[in-house]
């Protein structure tokens, strides 16, 4: 019954983890929007990386709120892209900072989002998984 | 931005947040005094939209005009989001979705501010 998997999907406790998605998919569009649009030639890397990580974001989000078959199974493929995602980006951004002259969401494992971006993902996966069946 | 209006937006908003741990930890839906809350901080946010273009369309400072403008639709469009994607949830997650939208308004505010304040004139 696809519509009751859609429903347990975006209800309750996914209604919120949707909620934050969303704000992680504004968030992270616009501004890698701005910086690719006003400075691109400052911090290419990262601002590919922000443009990277927005449309994962936005994938999740879109992906999460539908809740068919199929849309569940691109969101966790993006949930655990945005995983690796904020550990591979985290772990260079600490170890290379000359990369990153300028910050990106996954910067220092999202420390300038309260570490949300290194959470969300797990959390996402566990919902996925919680609603299955 | 020194002004009373984004401090006030940011007391009203952490306020209305608070109140909503009643209805969340009933489980029940926010009642008609909270939504008339909502209403007028989206009439004030509205109002810090315009007065934010005005002054940075009219300022000496430089200031990352893009980056200022987006916070400020930003903060606009979070809560009437929130507010239609809580509509039909039933359980208390419904309160949590505008408790959150209600904390990333202040957030925003405060980023607002530190645009305004890193750009010299």
């Amino acid at each position: 019954m696809p519509d009751d998997l859609a429903t347990a999907t975006r209800s309750g406790p996914g209604r919120m983890l949707v909620a934050v998605y969303a704000i992680f998919a504004l968030a992270a569009t616009a501004r890698s929007a701005v910086q690719i649009a006003t400075r691109f030639e400052q911090a290419p890397l990262a601002y590919v990386l922000s443009a990277f990580a927005a449309l994962v974001y936005v994938l999740a989000t879109v992906c999460l709120a539908k809740g068919s078959a199929v849309s569940r199974r691109i969101a966790y493929a993006a949930c655990t892209i945005e995983f690796l995602g904020v550990l591979i980006v985290g772990a260079l951004s600490l170890l290379r900072p000359e990369w990153f002259p300028d910050a990106t969401v996954w910067s220092v494992f999202g420390r300038g989002y309260l570490f949300i971006p290194v959470v969300l993902p797990l959390i996402g996966l566990y919902w996925l998984r919680r609603t299955a069946r | 931005m020194p002004a009373v209006l984004p401090e006030a937006l940011i007391v009203a908003t952490l306020v209305t947040a608070a109140l909503l741990v009643g209805p969340l930890v009933r489980a029940r839906r926010p009642g008609g005094f909270l939504f008339s809350l909502f209403g007028l901080i989206e009439l004030g946010l509205l109002v810090l939209l315009v007065w934010g273009i005005v002054l940075v369309a009219g300022t000496e400072r430089d200031v990352d005009v893009a980056t200022f403008v987006g916070y400020l639709v930003g903060t606009v469009a979070v809560l009437p989001l929130a507010v239609l994607w809580a509509r039909n949830e039933t359980s208390r997650w419904g309160d949590a979705v505008l408790i959150v939208a209600l904390l990333v308004i202040p957030v925003l505010i405060v980023r607002l501010n530190q645009i305004w304040d890193a750009a010299h004139a």
